[in-house]
């Protein structure tokens, strides 16, 4: 069963405004009603009220003489006008009591005859008599019985103090229904009318406001798979409560993006820290057996024996033992070493390490040293670093490429970029960016990078990598604090 | 009565403007006497003003200039065209103006009559049969050949049951006039032969001062029956037949004189004739014929007193028994 309460807001809104716009048409002709008995009311009591003054007046002399058809003529002359009798202002039955509460004359005598009691042909009159017998004042006074479908307005007859009898005017309230079902019918006309005019106007403004919760609830679900592109939301910016929730939403959806680049970043960070610690166990189990052995062989050499075959041997097997103490003493950074501070020099020197590369591949090298006096960073470290960046950023820029490295103090920091213009590194190599032995390139073995991450990290700062396509930069930040 | 007042008025030294006056009343009723079959012609007409009026019995003459003819509601007095037609044919006819004098009462009408201030009237056989001394019958009107008419006793339609008067003890009872004869003495005979005592015999009695009000009274059950003349009833029952057709006739009364045409003593032997002849002579002339169907009478007769013997023998049963 589809519940009113399921329902989209497209519909509930121009349904909702559509039943406001009948409840308020409903009061409102309900007032109108309302009103117009009670002026219906004050006509009547009005217009009866002079003409109850008249007959009764004109009563008086019937009912003295005791001349019942003079006073049939006369109340029955108000309905000789030729008044319809649909006319609520027209009493329906107009009677005269005489003295002792007995007809003395009625315009329905069929109903009322003459000296019968009329309480015995409408109960009415019970209550009648009980809301006017103390009634004395020459004046007309309506009775409304409960439960009556007539108005009664009483006027006593008086001639002279005394009391003659008394003229009853009832009004039917049914004469009054055809005006309040005019009134009803006009109210209703009207409603329709504005209906037919609103309702488009409301469906598209129910459209309108609904439009950036169906977007938002939309947007919702799909977090979790993913998270929407925030133009994608399409919620507008305002003060108003949607525009809040539309902020709130995209700021919601920029902390979320920065939450998972922050945990992949971590992970990363993680990964990278756990394959250094590795690499190192690794490292130092390897550099002392063959520190042994680079020893043995030394010794070997020293105490002679010229058999040529183990000369051989001894130098083919040594220039492999160097090779791996090269290799493990790249993945082994020390960043105990003992080393002075870093001064202006030690980076310039740097520069000038690489010009020959530079120079071989005709790039243009834009070189920007900002760095006054000395830094308290270790220099060895710091010249590693830069050394393997320039030379990384070299080798990726194409032939006569650019090639720019800045390093800037920025506060309590060191600030290194290095950038190229050469092949952009896509997302999926991003990833494994600063692993060892990552590199796809056949000269090198890929340990730049990794090395380079291992002493930032060592010395607490950060590395970051862009590339976009014409562009990549690295960029180096590492404090200068607790060295100071 | 404008004539009345004026009269003292006038004196000898008056005479030119009066006559002044009265030619200048007479014109419009000479234009509607033109229109007649026979009319004087305005020399005469102006001569014989003059003369009146220049007569030593001014002021009798003044009040003599026009008729003055009394109307009760023994007919339909209420039909205004028809009076008026009326009126310019008697004019033309007996060559005086006529003036028609309508009262709410019988009573007021005798009055008048009696008092001399009407010439004639048109009454009930009732008042007519108790001051016979002092009137002169003019003239009877004669409905289906005869001079005489009865009273009805009518209940509402709406009543099966009543048969007869005896039917409506205790009821409320209708009569027309106390001075008419078929609307208050005939039933009231009736009843005293039927030895019931007319004044307890109905709960309740009213007047409604014209028969034909009798018939509304009756037809909207404001009363449980009515003594209405028949003369009236028939003739609603020919000209408002939505009226006659609310009641029923229960009863119809022997035949009586009908409503006469009377003249006071002191009217003058020409006068009387004039009138007489004027009245007779309706059913001669195809205007005089005209009016009478519109009064749904065959004409007037001369009458005789004979004939309002039986309401005489009625008047004095009950004037015997008060």
């Amino acid at each position: 069963m589809l519940r009113l309460h399921d329902l989209s807001f497209r519909y509930k809104i121009p349904l909702r405004s559509s039943v406001l716009m009948l409840i308020t048409a409903l009061v409102v002709t309900a007032s109108l009603i309302v009103r117009e008995y009670d002026e219906l009311r004050q006509d009547l009591a009005t217009t009866s009220g002079h003409l109850g003054r008249v007959l009764a007046n004109t009563l008086v002399a019937p009912l003295t003489h005791d001349d019942p058809w003079r006073a049939y003529e006369i109340i029955n002359s108000p309905f000789h006008g030729g008044a319809s009798e649909s006319n609520p202002q027209t009493a329906s039955l107009v009677m005269v009591l005489d003295a002792n509460r007995r007809v003395f004359v009625a315009t329905d005598p069929n109903q009322y005859p003459m000296l019968s009691d009329p309480s015995r042909a409408n109960t009415d009159f019970y209550e009648l008599w009980q809301a006017v017998a103390r009634h004395n004042e020459p004046d007309t006074r309506p009775v409304e019985v409960k439960g009556s479908k007539s108005l009664y307005m009483v006027t006593p007859i008086i001639s002279d103090g005394y009391r003659l009898g008394t003229l009853i005017m009832g009004y039917s309230k049914d004469a009054f229904l055809p005006r309040f079902f005019g009134i009803a019918k006009r109210a209703g006309l009207i409603t329709l009318a504005v209906l037919v005019l609103l309702l488009p106007a409301s469906w598209y403004w129910g459209q309108r406001f609904a439009k950036p919760l169906v977007d938002l609830a939309q947007s919702m679900g799909r977090i979790g798979r993913e998270i929407p592109d925030e133009d994608e939301v399409g919620l507008y910016e305002s003060k108003d409560e949607i525009g809040q929730l539309g902020a709130a939403f995209k700021t919601m959806l920029r902390e979320l993006r920065e939450k998972q680049s922050l945990e992949r970043e971590v992970m990363l960070s993680e990964r990278l820290a756990a394959v250094g610690r590795l690499a190192a166990g690794v490292a130092h189990e390897i550099n002392n057996p063959l520190g042994g052995m680079l020893n043995a062989i030394s010794t070997y050499r020293r105490h002679g024996n010229d058999d040529p075959l183990a000369a051989r041997t001894l130098s083919l097997v040594e220039r492999g033992l160097v090779q791996i103490k090269d290799t493990v003493s790249a993945l082994l950074v020390e960043s105990k070493m003992q080393s002075h501070y870093l001064t202006r020099q030690d980076i310039e020197d740097t520069h000038t390490l690489v010009q020959t590369d530079a120079h071989r591949k005709r790039v243009r090298f834009d070189w920007r040293n900002e760095v006054d006096g000395t830094l308290p960073l270790p220099s060895t470290l710091v010249r590693q670093v830069l050394i393997n960046l320039m030379m990384n950023a070299i080798q990726a820029a194409p032939q006569e490429g650019e090639v720019a490295c800045r390093v800037e103090r920025e506060g309590e920091r060191l600030r290194v970029q290095v950038g190229n213009n050469g092949d952009y590194i896509p997302q999926e190599r991003m990833e494994h960016l600063f692993e060892p032995f990552s590199s796809q390139r056949e000269d090198g073995h890929g340990l730049g990078l990794w090395v380079t991450w291992q002493i930032v990290h060592q010395l607490g700062g950060e590395i970051v990598a862009e590339s976009v396509p014409d562009e990549t930069r690295f960029t180096v930040t590492l404090p200068l604090a607790e060295a100071a | 009565m404008p004539n009345a007042i004026l009269a003292p008025a006038l004196t000898t030294a008056g005479v030119s403007a009066s006559i002044a006056a009265i030619a200048q009343r007479f014109v419009p009723l000479r234009k509607a006497a033109i229109l007649k079959e026979e009319h004087l012609d305005r020399r005469t007409f102006l001569a014989l003003a003059a003369a009146v009026s220049a007569s030593p019995l001014c002021a009798e003459a003044q009040t003599n200039a026009a008729m003055r003819i009394g109307l009760s509601p023994v007919f339909l007095d209420d039909q205004l065209s028809f009076l008026n037609d009326w009126r310019d044919y008697l004019q033309g006819r007996i060559g005086r103006a006529v003036r028609f004098v309508q009262r709410g009462s019988y009573r007021e009408i005798m009055d008048l009559l009696l008092e001399q201030k009407l010439d004639f009237a048109w009454i009930c056989g009732y008042p007519y049969v108790r001051n016979r001394a002092r009137l002169r019958l003019l003239a009877v009107p004669v409905m289906e050949g005869r001079p005489q008419y009865q009273s009805y006793l009518i209940v509402p339609a709406t009543d099966k049951t009543t048969n007869s008067i005896l039917d409506l003890r205790g009821k409320v009872f209708a009569y027309s006039d106390p001075d008419s004869n078929s609307g208050f003495l005939y039933p009231r005979y009736a009843l005293m032969q039927l030895k019931e005592n007319p004044e307890r015999f109905f709960a309740r009695t009213f007047f409604t001062w014209a028969h034909r009000k009798i018939v509304e009274a009756v037809g909207s059950n404001l009363a449980q029956g009515g003594a209405v003349d028949s003369y009236v009833w028939e003739t609603l029952r020919l000209y408002h037949p939505e009226l006659t057709r609310r009641t029923r006739i229960v009863e119809k009364s022997p035949y009586f004189g009908h409503t006469p045409v009377v003249a006071r003593t002191g009217v003058s032997r020409a006068e009387f004739d004039t009138m007489q002849e004027a009245l007779l002579g309706m059913s001669q002339n195809v205007a005089g014929k005209a009016l009478l169907k519109r009064l749904n009478l065959d004409g007037f007769v001369a009458g005789d007193d004979a004939l309002f013997d039986g309401i005489a023998r009625m008047m004095r049963a009950l004037d015997a028994r008060t």
